[in-house]
């Protein structure tokens, strides 16, 4: 139950890809002093990694256990759901009460809102209420707007002088990275992936459907809670680094997939990281350092994922 | 042994299985039959604990299920339902190898592989084990799935509907291949029907529900009867003694 | 589709006509009423005081006018929409009309930013164009097993066109200004910069009078040409009006997303779905919202504005959500 040859290699060649974007990213047009560019670049490079784990695995996870390949954690609005609770939570550190806490804290209990509502929206969701996939997807994309615009409006409504400031964290940027919640992200997103690992065999069995994976003895409800906080952990990290991005994670997903051809998640979770790594650091270095254009790579990832979309319902349609 | 106590499902307010207390003891065939819509499927996916009870209790070996762990209870009862779509592209070997996760949690052995092998043999899949699903037909992934729950060696096997959608020379090699499964290596096998003749040829207890509750169980000597079905069916049905075999009549 | 006779829903429907006719009245009174600097309206007629009349005539008049027009255009242009996709999940914000509009508007300031109000218009409107016929060649492409299919994809597409504008606005320094043309609001309107919305309200005079005509398109091409329409020039027609409607609403207020969406829908319980006797109660409805929108925007965090196009998301998103849940048996 290994890979195909085909598979084998494009997974090597993705991963030699991945390095090299990393090796890139460090050493190319280096014209200041050392010690500053591991600082400056190796800050903005760890946490584009660790968007990258993020996006990778919570979309492949997601779509392991809701059984198909289009609908993304990001699709159903879970990331822009993040900055409304981030917008919201930013009223409560405003007062004498919020103050004193420390910025990891804040996030913690942040990441734990998000979470627990993702879970009810989950739940309610996924219990056979809503059937459906296009139902799915389209109250996702809508619930998506409905928080987003929610945040545009509460961040205006007590915060009308400063709103100009605040409306950029509604969109991905990769050069605006929030590095202060970096090693607390790090520490989660390490332990979070370090979990999937150890659950890759349970997550084989869960992609078969909830009927199977109960009659093989998967605890199903208790094993589908524990992945849904952990993807609403990752998809947190991801979108307080750099911003929510809604087509990323469906682009790495089908990439990972198509790469290694294998429905084992000790492949496709891996490849899925590494098809971020490329997409996101490699398409860093190829806009800054190689064609040094100022193009925002966020915005491209999320035309070439918008198209990907749109050719995956068109087959999904016709099948 | 499975036993149920007091089982009921209610949707909102409407109950699909009402107060279902049953035996079903160790060894043989049994057929769950009845009209469209009397709880046969919901009552199987209980006892399975895909679908959860609204009351009652189902115990198999004296185990409530559920309270037992996921794992323990799948070494001891294999459930298939009808659909079982999936979207992965797997290989009929991959899809039979699930069947050890209950046994080895994904790590298969060398004895894992040999119950793999015989599996694939006792379901004559041998030809098509590196095939994908979704270039078989509906009958070979049918069996490709019973192969997977055969694997799972399991005590109690529970297939709901299993002759669904395959053409009538499957349905009769699938009938024959649980027959021999309870016949040659002893396993307790219960499956839901939709033909009754099925029922009649195949199995040693039939139990006969209507309107969410069990109308009769016993040997297809005592429930297929001209008298009890139309009563089952609420249709006027005749029973023909053919062969050896008693075969039921209702088409005009 | 339900065919009621006449005679029973027409005394109903004139009633909600007139309901909705007071409505706007008030709304539009209060407003006049309502702003940055307080007035009264009956000063005009006690105290006839020069900068008051100004403010009115200049800033609150053509504000409230603006309002009027744009609210029963747009909703009025989802309405057909809707007839022309044979889907009430649509409408012009959702299916990339009006992101094509606001690309058009962008390319528009790249390459011309003095050009003259009526070539922008053109040049809007042509885009506007280009948007809706891509959705409807696609919509034309695949089966229709789900009615979701169709404003998914609108969704998407509208999605797709709207971050290629992105690009391109990032490229020229425009983000900002892109940002603005897709939260659409009326705070700068004065008058003279407001009129073009006149175009908006003929057309959807027109469409009033094509109303059977676009009655029949919502039965499908086989019913329309059964009873002899011109299927594919009716539709080319109703694609050139939506696009119009919405050029000019964008031009001049920016992207306002939702009214063609709620008020059909809420109207369709009304009368059903003969287009006729929805329009003048769609017509009037989108008005009293997009008044009732920039109303709540202006007085929430007074004296800072909230755009009306933040409030009808809002609104709209709600809306629709309900709709999917309510009616999801029906859709899946």
């Amino acid at each position: 139950m290994g890979l195909t040859k085909r598979g084998r290699w494009l997974l090597s060649l993705t991963a030699v890809l991945a390095l090299g974007s990393v090796l890139g990213f460090m050493t190319l047009n280096v014209h200041s002093d050392w010690a500053f560019i591991v600082q400056y670049r190796g800050t903005r490079l760890l946490a584009m990694l660790l968007v990258a784990l993020s996006m990778g695995l919570a979309t492949v996870v997601f779509q392991t256990i809701t059984h198909n390949r289009i609908l993304t954690p990001s699709l159903m609005g879970f990331d822009v759901l993040y900055v409304l609770v981030h917008t919201l939570a930013l009223l409560l550190w405003g007062t004498e009460f919020g103050k004193g806490w420390p910025l990891e804290s804040r996030f913690i209990l942040e990441v734990t809102v998000m979470v627990s509502i993702a879970l009810l929206l989950f739940r309610w969701l996924f219990n056979g209420s809503v059937r459906g996939l296009h139902m799915l997807i389209l109250l996702g994309m809508v619930g998506g707007l409905l928080f987003r615009e929610l945040a545009d409006l509460s961040a205006r409504v007590f915060n009308p002088s400063e709103f100009s400031i605040q409306q950029g964290s509604s969109v991905a940027n990769f050069n605006r990275v929030n590095l202060q919640l970096l090693w607390v992200g790090l520490a989660a997103a390490v332990f979070c992936s370090g979990l999937l690992f150890h659950l890759r065999r349970q997550l084989d069995v869960l992609s078969l459907g909830r009927d199977v994976a109960i009659n093989l003895g998967v605890p199903y409800r208790k094993a589908v809670t524990l992945l849904m906080l952990v993807i609403g952990a990752l998809l947190s990290i991801s979108t307080a680094l750099v911003g929510p991005m809604l087509f990323f994670g469906l682009l790495v997903a089908n990439l990972a997939y198509w790469i290694t051809g294998s429905h084992q998640h000790r492949w496709t979770l891996p490849a899925s990281v590494l098809a971020a790594i490329v997409c996101l650091i490699g398409g860093q270095v190829l806009f800054e350092h190689l064609l040094s254009t100022r193009l925002p790579l966020a915005m491209v990832i999320e035309l070439c994922g918008g198209v990907l979309f749109i050719a995956l319902l068109l087959r999904g349609v016709k099948q | 042994m499975i036993e149920t106590q007091g089982v009921s499902k209610a949707y909102h307010d409407r109950l699909v299985v009402n107060d279902v207390s049953i035996n079903i003891s160790k060894g043989g065939l049994t057929s769950i039959i009845g009209p469209n819509g009397a709880g046969k499927s919901t009552l199987l996916s209980m006892i399975s604990r895909l679908t959860p009870m609204t009351a009652g209790s189902v115990q198999v070996d004296g185990l409530d299920i559920t309270r037992t762990p996921g794992p323990e209870l799948a070494k001891r009862l294999a459930i298939l339902r009808q659909h079982n779509e999936s979207i992965l592209r797997l290989t009929v070997r991959d899809l039979v190898a699930f069947g050890r996760f209950p046994h080895s949690g994904g790590r298969l052995t060398e004895a894992d592989q040999q119950h793999i092998d015989e599996a694939i043999h006792y379901l004559g899949l041998e030809a098509y084990q590196q095939r994908y699903l979704d270039e078989l037909s509906g009958g070979q992934r049918q069996r490709a799935y019973v192969a997977m729950v055969m694997c799972q060696d399991t005590e109690y096997v529970l297939l709901d509907e299993p002759l669904n959608n395959i053409d009538m020379h499957h349905a009769v090699g699938m009938m024959q291949l649980l027959r021999r499964a309870a016949d040659e290596k002893g396993k307790t096998v219960v499956v839901v029907l939709h033909d009754i003749n099925f029922a009649s040829c195949y199995s040693d207890q039939i139990i006969a529900m209507r309107a969410g509750q069990v109308a009769y169980q016993g040997t297809p000597e005592q429930i297929i009867r001209g008298e009890v079905l139309s009563d089952i069916y609420q249709l006027p049905m005749q029973v023909h003694e053919l062969a050896g075999q008693r075969i039921c009549v209702y088409f005009r | 589709m339900a065919v009621t006779s006449s005679t029973q829903v027409q005394p109903r429907i004139v009633l909600w006509l007139l309901g909705l006719v007071v409505l706007v009245v008030v709304l539009a009174l209060v407003s006049l009423n309502v702003g940055a600097s307080r007035m009264n309206l009956l000063h005009l007629f006690t105290q006839p005081d020069d900068r008051i009349t100004q403010l009115l005539f200049v800033s609150r008049w053509p504000r409230t006018l603006a309002l009027i027009l744009a609210g029963a255009s747009l909703a009025v242009a989802g309405l057909l929409l809707q007839m022309m996709a044979r889907n009430r999940l649509v409408e012009p914000s959702m299916v990339g009309t009006v992101d094509a509009a606001a690309l058009g508007v962008l390319l528009c300031a790249i390459v011309a930013p003095s050009m003259a109000l009526w070539l922008k218009f053109s040049v809007v409107s042509l885009f506007a164009v280009m948007g809706t016929v891509l959705f409807l060649s696609v919509l034309k492409r695949i089966p229709l097993r789900s009615a979701l299919i169709v404003p998914l994809l609108g969704l998407v597409l509208a999605g797709v066109i709207a971050a290629a504008s992105g690009l391109l606005a990032h490229q020229f320094e425009l983000s900002q200004a892109l940002r603005s043309w897709n939260s659409g609001d009326f705070s700068a309107i004065l008058r003279g910069r407001y009129e073009l919305l006149w175009v908006a309200a003929g057309i959807t005079g027109l469409a009033m009078l094509l109303a059977d005509r676009f009655t029949v398109l919502g039965m499908g091409k086989d019913f329309a040409t059964n009873v002899g329409v011109n299927y594919p020039a009716l539709l080319a027609l109703g694609v050139l009006l939506v696009s119009m409607i919405i050029a000019s609403v964008v031009v001049i207020a920016g992207a306002l997303p939702f009214i063609g969406l709620i008020v059909p829908n809420l109207v369709r319980l009304l009368t059903g779905d003969n287009v006729r006797r929805a329009i003048p109660v769609v017509a009037l409805a989108g008005s009293a919202l997009m008044l009732a929108a920039d109303l709540l925007g202006r007085v929430l965090i007074h004296p800072y504005e909230i755009p009306s196009a933040t409030l009808l998301a809002i609104a709209g998103s709600l809306v629709f959500i309900l709709i999917l849940v309510r009616g999801r048996r029906q859709w899946a």
